[in-house]
């Protein structure tokens, strides 16, 4: 057994477990000692509960014992971003806000990992409410990139994707709104996708922008995160927006879809603002695929310019909507200054809330306010159809898009203080979501300076096997996943 | 200068689902509070709604009965405000789609006389949407609580066009459609348990006019009588302050219809900005012509229908009809027991005069009475053979009320059957005369009523089952040969 176990991946992993070189409890236990031992650097945890962890791992070990091991996942820890609801443990979106609620039931995201036998460990740090780019606007902490501690791991979910970096937990789930998943997961250097909207549960991800929101995996490879996806994907009747779709066998796909594909890029991704370094990875990302016999055809997105400006409409505007609920009433913080309703919420809600999440509060109910509804958040919507037919045009001639997935590597902590900078980190992985794409970001080099740098692949409405197969055809041919920061 | 009011009513009724209109925790009154919630109800972090297909369901019905343009698609929006009672602060609403458009209600306002039928009129309808309820806030000395038990109960709300002008016209419409809600088992209506509530847009302009005036909204008005006390008292309100020179305001005015009097809650400087748009967590539901077909064939005949047809079909008075059509199992029950006995008239008297005395006084329904259709029936033909006398038909009547037997059965443990042995009767007759000479003497010395002393013995010892035409006619053969 490898001392660095906690950087082996869940298919490694799977196999050590079923030929009983290794149980969950010493694979937990590993991932504990891991995390202790390196966590007050990364910071990437707002809380972890060991005894329900070993719990679960000793379950699992039961489990095989008894002849009724699960899936691939069983046993194995996942991290859980703290914004998706696991019963019994604190759900904080990392915000004071919620600092001490403990959620009473499971998301289903939560049950279908359960159901597939995987630890639900911990709760990984992010944005407060999901609003960031750097894990900078958590209430509780900043996480550190594993790669460079001086640096931001990206947001989000910096805290799922510094995790998996850093050998604190073998995969994670994550949330992504406008790349919550992708860019932290390109920040960190391991695997993150953002499923098609509709295809994986929202029910128990506290929301921040329903029409963008989905959940979805981080993985140290494609096969990792096209398992973890397996599990979580599939119609839930507890969400409207969740599709009826069969859900094909993503990883036994990875084998199966060999192309070449059709590829396309997109010229308004790589226009000024780009890292030259990241250019360069990509454009070798993009020869190698050429090299495997794929074309590769020039496409436009000509709505591209748009879709930060539409996206803070239209997210702002659902997140002021959607966290209303969080007055100081029946849960979460209440001011101990208040003395009548309305004081409950003016003073529970200014105490309780950061300065990113109040600033997109008030700019979404702006945008929605009588007299300015047309002109912003109407328009905003017609924006959003014509950016989704900007993809679905070029998706007529390819089967998938290359861009980068951040503009930069990891910046450093404090680089961006003014909020527009910080929301041009997402200027790649914005229209993804408004269009209701699935897009996956994957290790694709190093900056000089040893920094992590992500290729974003983007697919067509619920073709993540065919997604999945492309990333996994990139990586075949690479060893970037195989390396690990030193910490 | 004479004042005609304008009057616009937006009622809200809680439609009778068996689970909430975006979880599947039930509905209720009267529980323990707070225990009829989940996380969705209570809106915890992360919670999405489902909607309950029986409240959309039960909307389009209302809807088609009431004549409205269902929309082809339903679709929900949010309104954004703060309020304890709303647990999520916003509220799952249908703002400029909604499911039902247009309609009417038609309403009988009260005739010149009990008996005579009043003037029929269609209040139009604007619209009819869908929503969730909020919670109750209870508020006390140490402080307010709050009762999440009610929170997203479906609710729908059905908005009349400012078109009727009088507090009567009011009270009318309420009553019609609270009947066609009770008549569709869309909801019970109970006005005590808040099923139904009712706001009321009152203003007043100079006859003649044709611009509506500034309007009131007056709020709280919790019992069909209270709406009508409350317009007629903000009609004279209005009306008075614009004789002695003064200006209405927009505003939302309280009702009490305790003592009678309103006051103003606030004005519309502090109007909301609700800041509506469609609501994310829940799709767009395609409502398609075979939907609508299902539910039209569930839709009951309207109780105005049902009482122009009774009118015609059955011949019976008005008095009776406007008993039998307001609630729809008596009118069903009368129907049955009008067809099983072929003479609805007496039918339906029975069931008015006698039936709904004694239920009444036994605090019972319908449902739980003994006396069924069979039972009114069989009594009807009792009487109409001749077999039974009306007096003793009462006493029939009484007795299967109390045991549920059928009138034949009680007829013959009691020995009711009206008498046939002449003989018999002639023999109380004689003997009757005999015992009051007094009376005798009188009848012969001319003073006709001394007959009715005779009356009463003989009909004492036919224990009441004699024809008091035949006791009439034998006493007065017998007397004649004295």
């Amino acid at each position: 057994m490898s001392s660095e176990v906690f950087f082996k991946p869940i298919t490694e992993l799977g196999s050590l477990l079923a030929a009983k070189k290794i149980s969950s409890v010493e694979l937990m236990q590993a991932v504990l000692a891991r995390t202790k031992a390196i966590d007050s650097k990364v910071q990437a945890f707002n809380s972890f509960d060991e005894a329900d962890a070993l719990a679960q791992a000793r379950a699992s070990d039961e489990r095989r014992a008894a002849g009724q091991a699960g899936g691939p996942l069983d046993g194995i820890p996942v991290g859980i971003k703290d914004v998706i609801s696991v019963a019994g443990q604190p759900l904080t979106a990392s915000s004071k806000m919620l600092a001490n609620f403990v959620s009473p039931y499971d998301a289903t995201a939560t049950r279908k990992l359960k159901a597939a036998g995987a630890i639900c460990w911990g709760r990984l740090n992010l944005d407060e409410f999901a609003m960031g780019s750097s894990t900078e606007n958590s209430a509780f902490k900043t996480t550190c990139n594993p790669w460079d501690l001086t640096r931001v791991p990206g947001g989000s979910s910096g805290g799922s994707a510094a995790a998996v970096a850093a050998g604190e937990a073998v995969a994670a789930l994550g949330s992504d709104t406008g790349g919550s998943i992708r860019q932290p997961a390109a920040l960190c250097g391991v695997v993150g996708l953002k499923p098609t909207y509709g295809l994986v549960s929202r029910y128990g991800l506290i929301a921040f922008a329903s029409s963008l929101d989905q959940i979805g995996p981080f993985g140290r490879t494609v096969e990792d995160a096209a398992i973890l996806l397996g599990a979580i994907a599939g119609h839930d009747a507890n969400d409207s927006t969740s599709f009826k779709a069969e859900i094909p066998d993503y990883r036994a796909g990875l084998a199966k879809r060999k192309g070449p594909w059709k590829l396309g890029i997109a010229k308004e991704y790589f226009a000024e603002g780009i890292d030259p370094e990241v250019n360069a990875a990509v454009q070798s990302a993009i020869a190698h695929y050429k090299k495997l016999g794929c074309e590769i055809r020039e496409i436009s997105l000509p709505h591209t310019k748009y879709a930060v400006a539409v996206y803070y409409i239209i997210a702002t505007a659902e997140c002021s909507s959607n966290l209303a609920r969080f007055d100081g009433i029946r849960y979460g913080h209440r001011s101990k200054d208040a003395t009548d309703a309305l004081d409950i919420y003016f003073k529970s809600r200014a105490e309780g809330f950061g300065p990113e999440v109040k600033r997109r509060i008030i700019l979404g109910t702006y945008v929605l306010s009588s007299g300015y509804y047309d002109a912003y958040y109407l328009r905003a919507q017609k924006v959003r159809t014509l950016i989704r037919r900007d993809f679905l045009n070029a998706y007529q001639e390819v089967d998938a898009i290359l861009t980068p997935t951040s503009p930069t590597p990891a910046f450093k902590r404090g680089a961006k203080a003014d909020p527009l900078a910080m929301y041009l980190c997402d200027i790649y992985t914005i229209g993804v979501n408004l269009a209701g794409l699935p897009g996956i970001s994957l290790p694709c080099g190093f900056s000089k300076s040893g920094l992590p740098i992500g290729l974003q692949i983007i697919g067509q409405p619920f073709k993540e096997a065919d997604l999945l197969a492309i990333a996994r055809a990139y990586e075949q041919g690479h060893d970037w996943h195989t390396k690990h920061p030193t910490l | 200068m004479k004042y005609e009011a304008v009057i616009g009513l937006e009622v809200h009724v809680q439609i009778k689902t068996r689970s909430k209109m975006f979880s599947r925790v039930a509905t209720g009154y009267g529980a323990e509070p707070n225990t009829l919630t989940d996380p969705v109800v209570l809106a915890l972090p992360g919670v999405l709604p489902v909607m309950n297909k029986a409240a959309l369901d039960a909307v389009i019905k209302s809807g088609l009965m009431l004549g409205c343009e269902i929309a082809p698609v339903c679709k929900w929006d949010r309104k954004n405000y703060f309020y304890p009672d709303s647990p999520k602060n916003y509220q799952i609403s249908q703002y400029d789609q909604p499911i039902c458009l247009g309609g009417a209600v038609e309403i009988e306002l009260p005739g010149p006389a009990r008996n005579v039928m009043g003037e029929h009129k269609k209040i139009p309808l604007t619209r009819i949407h869908l929503e969730e309820d909020v919670g109750k806030l209870n508020h006390s000395a140490t402080g307010s609580l709050i009762d999440y038990n009610r929170a997203g109960t479906p609710l729908m709300e059905i908005v009349s066009e400012p078109a009727m002008h009088t507090a009567e016209e009011a009270y009318a419409y309420l009553t019609s459609l609270r009947q066609t809600m009770i008549y569709g088992g869309i909801s019970d209506c109970d006005m005590e348990k808040g099923q139904l509530r009712c706001d009321a847009n009152i203003s007043i302009r100079p006859v003649g006019e044709t611009k509506l005036g500034t309007k009131v909204e007056l709020k709280n008005l919790n019992s069909i009588s209270f709406v009508r006390d409350g317009i007629a008292h903000e009609i004279k309100r209005q009306i008075s302050v614009a004789e002695s020179g003064g200006t209405i305001v927009q505003e939302t005015r309280d009702y009490d219809g305790q003592t009678g009097a309103s006051q103003s809650l606030r004005s519309k400087e502090m109007a909301h900005d609700y800041r509506y748009f469609p609501d994310p967590d829940l799709m767009p539901v395609k409502v398609d012509e075979a939907w609508k077909q299902s539910l039209r064939a569930g839709c009951p005949e309207q109780p105005f229908d049902k009482q122009r047809r009774f009118l015609e079909q059955y011949q019976i008075p008005y008095t009776i009809t406007s008993v039998l059509v307001p609630e729809r199992e008596l009118g069903d029950f009368f129907e049955e027991a009008a067809k099983l006995s072929g003479r609805p008239q007496a039918a339906g008297n029975w069931i008015v005069n006698d039936l709904l005395r004694e239920t009444g006084s036994a605090k019972i329904s319908l449902a739980e009475s003994k006396v069924k259709p069979a039972h009114i029936a069989a009594l009807v033909k009792l009487v109409e053979a001749g077999t039974i006398l009306n007096n003793a038909a009462k006493e029939v009547f009484i007795d299967m009320f109390a045991t549920g037997e059928m009138p034949e059965v009680i007829v013959g443990r009691k020995g009711l059957k009206a008498g046939t042995n002449t003989a018999e009767l002639e023999q109380w007759c004689r003997e009757a005369i005999v015992a009051n000479p007094k009376a005798l003497a009188d009848f012969k010395g001319g003073k006709d009523s001394a007959i009715n002393g005779f009356k009463g013995p003989v009909m004492k010892a036919a224990k009441g089952k004699a024809d008091p035409k035949l006791v009439d006619e034998t006493l007065r053969r017998l007397l004649a040969q004295m």
